[in-house]
């Protein structure tokens, strides 16, 4: 079997809160072919945006590593020095954010922005630098890129903004691009034309991508594999397609039932959508065994007690529930 | 339409923005021009993504905002240019978005409750009581939670704490605000499936604003696609999301991923390009400059609603194409 080209090892993240050491993400591991693009799905607060950080070396505190190996093409990358991180991360490693308005600079022109990472990682020159930078608008189809070049983030709308961010991202063609809810913050219509975009160039280069999101839909139609989170653990990992024709874990299978799809009526009729009872739980209160047990239908006397271990799937992919499917 | 319980009749909001000093003083027309009605009763879905206007034709139903233009008719009568609020709002009420931030978060679930019917005359304190126990147990509140403050709810509890707010009244027409966007999804079903119990226990009528086209598809009974303030499309459910004729609905419905539908069938539907300002929609047809069935017309002439179909409406020059 060749390395992959990320792969993460029994990953464990501590929150510091209290006084407390609590437990936010544990015992996760996947990993991320060259050129794969896997997508972490779940809820807010389930862990997955601290996962990206972390394989991004960028967890603060009162975040921080508790254990597990995060590998780039076989080599530990999360004991590296931070200045040897710097210089993977924008190069190998790359991430845009939910909100580019945030994660842009306000006071520096976006040609500046994106010139940048041509200077820091390709030790080019600032002149040439410019001119790529133009280039590498045009390429994520920002509209006379000559003249957006000079443009501060808030002349640009939402949209325009979320592009110059994938600029900034591929502007190295890192070998992997880590995208943490892309599209929440962008209006449906747009929403469509960036996930395009990025799916385009990203095959295009061979570029790997990590996609985090809430949204199932849109991980299903962007990624080829998919892993479900839950407080802090990965319930189901499997292909994208078997994901959501046969979901195996409880919590998988009533994500899946509880959405309100597109057509359902019109094949249906309208039937009452199916629930999942009961809230996320804290990260300050975690419920022994399973997490999900408090609000699961297939809750037996074992998973208050035993946390479940995952187990593989003839198919190649993990579950990890006492009564799967 | 003398049933109807809300008539809009060409409905315009336009906000003045912009300084004399700076650049002239510019009309920003939020809502320009829309006619709709609402059946007792009935759910009216409106679609439309951000900028379209649809939050500020909620605010004008709520008599929040004063209409430019056109008139609103509340059980048959209009509302003045400086309504009633006290009388607008034992028929209308609102749930909104975010929980978090629409809740006062120094006022106990109970008192939250019996504020609206204090103010609205009802004096009698067990009355008052049995009011708010009584809703609290339609929402789904435990009520010895009544002496709690919002931060010690869940977000899903707190958008039900919302909903009891605006039902207290009893009103006729409840307009609900993105009511699940702001939640996490495994807690959108039950408050979805609340909202439609009470429907039919209460016989309210909804308009729900939302851009999430399978939350729209699955509450409506009819749907209305709003683009740069005006109405682009107007149907029963089944015409709009089985027969879309304006292009931009195709685009949005496109747009939506679906785990069990692959985007690459619907590529030509698509919108390209962004939401124009609202402050300098494009000449004729708004929508042409995204729109792939553009033609020369389309740039000069705004397309009128009009019929396809008895009670289903399309705003394009096009609009007998079916492809």
């Amino acid at each position: 079997m060749t390395t992959p080209l990320l792969e993460v090892r029994d990953l464990r993240i501590a929150l510091d809160a209290g006084g407390r050491s609590h437990d936010a993400v544990g015992n996760v591991s996947f990993s991320i072919g060259r050129g794969e693009t896997f997508g972490l799905v779940g809820e807010s607060g389930c862990g997955k945006s601290i996962t990206a950080l972390s394989i991004m070396g960028l967890l603060r505190s009162p975040l921080s590593l508790a254990g597990g190996a995060i590998a780039l093409d076989g080599r530990e990358i999360q004991d590296l020095p931070a200045a040897d991180m710097r210089r993977l991360r924008g190069k190998r490693i790359a991430m845009i954010f939910q909100e580019p308005m945030t994660a842009l600079n306000p006071l520096s022109p976006v040609g500046r922005q994106i010139a940048e990472m041509f200077v820091l990682h390709e030790r080019a020159s600032w002149k040439e630098a410019w001119e790529r930078a133009e280039d590498a608008l045009r390429q994520v189809r920002v509209p006379s890129p000559e003249r957006r070049v000079h443009d501060y983030p808030h002349q640009l709308s939402g949209g325009m903004r979320q592009r110059v961010m994938i600029a900034i991202a591929l502007a190295c063609g890192p070998d992997l691009l880590v995208a943490d809810e892309p599209t929440t913050a962008l209006d449906v219509t747009v929403q469509a034309e960036i996930v395009d975009l990025m799916a385009e160039l990203c095959a295009a280069k061979g570029t790997a991508v990590l996609m985090i999101s809430h949204d199932l839909g849109l991980v299903a139609n962007m990624c080829e594999r998919v892993a479900v989170m839950y407080a802090g653990r990965i319930v189901e990992s499997q292909a994208a397609d078997a994901i959501f024709a046969h979901p195996r874990h409880p919590y998988t299978q009533g994500l899946i039932g509880s959405l309100p799809l597109l057509s359902a009526r019109s094949r249906h009729g309208r039937q009452k959508l199916r629930e999942i009872s009961g809230v996320v739980p804290s990260i300050v209160a975690y419920p022994p065994g399973c997490r999900f047990n408090p609000r699961c239908p297939a809750m037996t006397d074992i998973c208050a007690r035993d946390v479940p271990m995952a187990e593989s799937l003839p198919d190649g992919g993990l579950v990890r529930c006492h009564h799967h499917g | 339409m003398a049933d109807a319980l809300l008539e809009l009749d060409d409905l315009a909001v336009h906000y003045q923005v912009g300084s004399r000093f700076q650049g002239g003083v510019k009309a920003l027309k939020a809502v320009d021009g829309i006619t709709l009605d609402v059946k007792p009763g009935e759910c009216l879905g409106l679609v439309g993504e951000s900028g379209c206007g649809k939050s500020t034709l909620a605010l004008a139903i709520m008599g929040l905002v004063a209409p430019t233009r056109g008139v609103i008719r509340l059980e048959g009568r209009a509302l003045g240019a400086r309504p009633d609020r006290m009388e607008t709002a034992r028929t209308v009420q609102m749930v909104f978005q975010d929980p978090y931030a629409s809740l006062n978060p120094r006022q106990t679930v109970r008192r939250t409750l019996a504020d609206p019917l204090r103010l609205h005359g009802v004096g009698d304190k067990a009355e008052i009581e049995a009011r708010v126990a009584d809703m609290m147990a339609r929402v789904g509140l435990r009520p010895e939670h009544a002496d709690r403050y919002p931060h010690e709810f869940s977000g899903g509890q707190r958008q039900r704490i919302g909903i009891a707010r605006a039902l207290i009244l009893r009103p006729k027409l409840v307009i609900c605000d993105e009511p699940v966007s702001a939640l996490d999804v495994s807690i959108r079903a039950q408050i979805i499936n609340l909202l439609m119990e009470l429907k039919d226990e209460l016989g309210l009528a909804y308009i729900v604003i939302s851009h999430d086209l399978g939350v729209v598809e699955h509450v409506s009974d009819r749907v209305a696609v709003m683009y740069l303030g005006r109405i682009v499309e107007r149907g029963g459910w089944r015409e709009i999301f089985e027969n879309p004729r304006h292009p931009y609905t195709r685009a949005l419905i496109a747009a939506i991923p679906d785990p069990f539908r692959r985007s690459a069938a619907t590529a030509d539907r698509k919108a390209r390009g962004e939401i124009a300002s609202a402050l300098d929609p494009p000449p004729g047809c708004h929508f042409h400059p995204r729109c792939p069935l553009r033609a020369d017309v389309c740039a000069t002439q705004a397309p009128a609603l009009e019929p396809i179909a008895d009670g289903h409406l399309a705003a394009c020059h096009f609009r007998d194409r079916t492809g």
